[in-house]
């Protein structure tokens, strides 16, 4: 059973994948990655399970906090660029 | 209620309990090197929380005592919004109107406001946009649920929540 | 007793992994970036909790499902968080939301 979640936790990581190399905008790859972050964490914790390895799972609580810090940060990079951009246009314009 | 320096000394020792316990959890190697590391760590943490305001009043404690039966009610509130929308996703037709809508937050203080935009955003078919000066921007993935959201359940819970 | 937990955990680790499946289906499927961060919170919200408290029945009264509980929580608190500072960084950076359904049911 837990191979057959972590199965179907594989595939939606794949899907997330997909939509992330799609896009369009880099919203929707963000968004693509942050759901592969936390599907990292489930995937984790399964496979602490799976092979009866249970230090698996401070891994897992690990990348949940990395996870959520590296998708602030890269926002707040785009957010700023973003902003940046806008400037230039009316400093252009 | 607690005010003044009480409370920040009673918020201060459990959130120091808090990180004891959490250490000797997950270290599980009690050796003086990692118990001093830890201590450090502890202590840390403890400024860094001073730093970012963590002590001053920002919810009472009673808000606490009443988490567990709002968990329970959202916790039913997210099934049953999983379930309309996988039903909608799985459709052929894929059936969504998505619909943006504006309201007050019942809540006046931050911390309620922040509870009421992450219960609605942790609730699949309702996004969060935007919070600002207590008004809040929430996408809905259709229209049935922006007029559920609007008849203020959620607006009501949160505000119970948090009172005094 | 012990097999009625342990179905009861299959249960929701097999309802677990179909509603991350819809979510990343959905992710795929729906038509614009603020219909899809639906899809990505129906697999953090539903997906997450079925699974973990699925294990979570499965390690019983142990140091694991502490830790399970500690990832739970955190996973709860962190992910409606991203998902507002996404949703908010894309409208301030001018994503429409919505078409144009969205302007009548304003209020």
């Amino acid at each position: 059973m837990y191979l057959v979640v972590s199965i179907a936790i594989l595939i939606t990581m794949a899907l997330a994948l997909v939509r992330a190399l799609l896009g369009p905008s880099v919203y929707d790859r963000m968004l693509a990655v942050n759901m592969f972050g936390t599907k990292t964490v489930l995937l984790l914790s399964v496979i602490a399970f799976l092979y009866g390895r249970p230090d698996f799972l401070d891994l897992a609580l690990a990348y949940a906090l990395i996870n959520f810090v590296g998708v602030l940060a890269v926002l707040e990079f785009f957010q700023s660029r973003s902003i940046r951009r806008a400037a230039d246009r009316v400093d252009g314009g | 209620m607690l005010s003044g320096m009480k409370g920040y000394w009673y918020r201060f020792a459990a959130l120091l309990l808090l990180l004891i316990a959490a250490w000797l959890l997950w270290s599980g190697i009690y050796t003086p090197l990692l118990l001093g590391l830890g201590a450090l760590s502890c202590v840390l943490c403890l400024y860094l929380a001073h730093r970012i305001g963590f002590f001053v009043e920002l919810f009472s404690a009673r808000a606490i005592l009443r988490l567990p039966r709002y968990w329970a009610w959202l916790l039913l509130e997210v099934v049953k919004s999983s379930l309309d929308v996988a039903r909608i996703i799985l459709n052929r037709k894929l059936p969504i109107s998505p619909t943006v809508i504006e309201f007050d937050a019942a809540p006046d203080e931050p911390v309620g406001q922040v509870v009421l935009g992450n219960s609605i955003t942790l609730s699949p078919g309702t996004v969060t946009l935007d919070v600002h000066n207590g008004r809040l921007r929430v996408h809905c993935l259709t229209r049935e649920v922006a007029d559920a959201l609007l008849s203020g359940e959620f607006n009501r819970r949160a505000a119970e929540l948090m009172k005094d | 007793m012990q097999s009625a937990v342990d179905v009861l955990s299959w249960i929701l680790l097999a309802a677990g992994g179909a509603f991350v499946f819809v979510g990343g289906l959905g992710a795929l499927r729906l038509p614009d970036f603020y219909t899809r961060m639906h899809a990505a919170s129906l697999t953090d919200g539903m997906g997450t909790i079925l699974i973990l408290v699925g294990i979570m029945l499965q390690a019983g009264w142990s140091l694991a499902a502490i830790k399970l509980i500690a990832i739970l929580v955190c996973l709860l608190l962190t992910s409606p968080t991203a998902s507002y500072a996404l949703a908010n960084a894309a409208l301030l950076s001018g994503v429409e939301p919505g078409n144009s359904r969205a302007g009548k049911a304003e209020n």
